[in-house]
């Protein structure tokens, strides 16, 4: 399997053990990924509230020089809100000649033109089916027996432009958690939304999103999840959910990925589970 | 605001604001059948002055004022579930982000924060041409409220004996990563 690797903003920052984590685990499965050449920010949510044209032109840019690059190899992602622009340009350019016109106008500027051949992979996809729950299982040294686990997908991971999983009722990490010796925890938060930027702009509304994802996942040792967003808002404040509910609330938070990697026995320096603000105990 | 609760009064249509934020799909969004279903599956709805549901008869009515002064359109969150719910398929949360588009563009963002939040991140980008996570934090509070940002103090320093970050400062002067793409899309969005 080769893939190129767009890594996205926050795997450079807050997020770098899910970085660092992914590529482990790829590296064990035998993948082949080289990191995408002169990428910038995907534009998050913010390129296409400030300008309608700026949210496709900065996605396909990354796109372009993805095609550029790829040579047979899939666009991998790790962040869902990546995931989401890289794949909501590629329908939208599809659909709309005009505004694919009018994208590669503006990216004529750095030489580059979006083709509209290349789309972009959740790595949830590709966990579960390029490698796939038995490649997995067949690698496991320390199968984590006695865990159980809560799944979480968030939004954007499985909606709208996803074609991997159920937009409302994701279940793609079930083989894979399986396969780790894991139980998983179902709950009805699976994929509600974690509060996003709400958690920074209406702190009082993102925290009550925060916590009813918390409280559904409450009785699982840990939660897992494949979205850095999603992973800052759960981990990052459990505190102040704890303030509002006037108890405590305390379950750490993986990358599913980081999960994988312990189940793989990878050393823990390339799983950086001590990075994360609500202590991994188990 | 009688008119939100009652029948559709075809003489009311006013199709200028849904034209002017679902160019191309604004015939959708006169197809909303006023269920509810959005209202029902948005958790961010108890927070709204105007429930998605009344916010999309607005648009029909085309009360632009009313609508792009709402608290409602900056606590969408863009989690999708009423657009993938929706019974008349109408992209309702890519229309928010439209709206959103119009309160800047007009200058009555309803919410400063969520302003100031926008504001500088596409200030960082437009720089970097990547996020650098920590500038971009210390931009929005000084824009939006010095003080709230005490109340992630202890936080930030749990994050930095992490590594999760690292203090940055601006650097100064010199062209941005992405000044002249930017430009280029100012220059080919015709602005209405």
């Amino acid at each position: 399997m080769r893939y190129i690797f767009y890594p996205g903003c926050s795997q450079e920052g807050t997020a770098l053990e899910y970085r660092d984590s992914t590529l482990a685990v790829l590296q064990a499965l035998g993948a082949d990924v080289q990191e995408l050449e002169g990428w910038t920010c995907c534009g998050a949510s913010v390129a296409s509230v400030m300008s309608e044209l700026l949210g496709f032109v900065l996605p396909a840019r990354n796109l372009a020089l993805a095609e550029k690059q790829a040579n047979g190899r899939d666009l991998l992602t790790v962040c869902s809100a990546c995931y989401t622009n890289f794949r909501r340009t590629f329908a939208t350019l599809a659909a709309n000649r005009q505004l694919h016109q009018k994208v590669n106008q503006a990216l004529e500027l750095e030489g580059l033109a979006y083709q509209g051949t290349l789309t972009a992979r959740h790595i949830l996809d590709v966990l579960a089916n390029d490698f796939g729950p038995e490649a997995i299982r067949a690698r496991v040294k320390k199968p984590l027996e006695g865990l159980t686990v809560a799944p979480y997908y968030g939004c954007q991971t499985v909606r709208p432009y996803s074609p991997f999983d159920d937009g409302q009722r994701p279940t793609s990490m079930l083989p894979l958690l399986e396969a780790l010796g894991v139980k998983a925890h179902r709950h009805s938060r699976e994929a509600s939304c974690c509060g996003t930027s709400l958690l920074m702009t209406k702190p009082e509304v993102g925290l009550t999103m925060v916590g009813s994802v918390l409280e559904a996942c409450e009785g699982a040792d840990c939660i897992v999840t494949v979205c850095p967003m999603c992973h800052m808002n759960l981990d990052a404040y459990q505190d102040k959910v704890s303030r509002l509910l006037g108890r405590k609330v305390q379950i750490p938070v993986l990358y599913l990925p980081q999960l994988i990697g312990l189940a793989l026995g990878l050393p823990e320096e390339k799983l950086g589970l001590r990075r994360h603000i609500t202590p991994v105990k188990f | 605001m009688a008119a939100i609760t009652e029948a559709l009064d075809l003489g009311q249509l006013d199709r200028s604001l849904a034209q002017r934020v679902s160019p191309g799909r604004w015939e959708k969004i006169l197809s909303c059948i006023q269920c509810g279903t959005c209202s029902a599956s948005c958790p961010a709805a108890h927070a709204m002055d105007i429930s998605p549901r009344q916010m999309w008869r607005m648009v029909q009515l085309g009360m632009t004022e009313e609508v792009l002064r709402s608290k409602s359109i900056w606590l969408c969150s863009l989690c999708y579930t009423c657009h993938v719910r929706c019974p008349r398929g109408i992209p309702l949360t890519e229309t928010i982000v439209r709206l959103k588009e119009l309160a800047m563009e007009r200058g009555i963002v309803s919410s400063p924060q969520s302003e100031a939040f926008y504001r500088a991140f596409a200030e960082v980008m437009r720089r970097y041409g990547r996020l650098r996570e920590v500038e971009f934090m210390a931009r929005y509070f000084l824009a939006s409220n010095p003080l709230a940002a005490l109340g992630f103090a202890r936080l930030g320093l749990t994050m930095l004996a992490r590594g999760k970050i690292r203090p940055e400062l601006p650097r100064l002067g010199g062209e941005g990563r992405l000044d002249r793409l930017f430009a280029r899309v100012a220059e080919l969005e015709e602005k209405r």
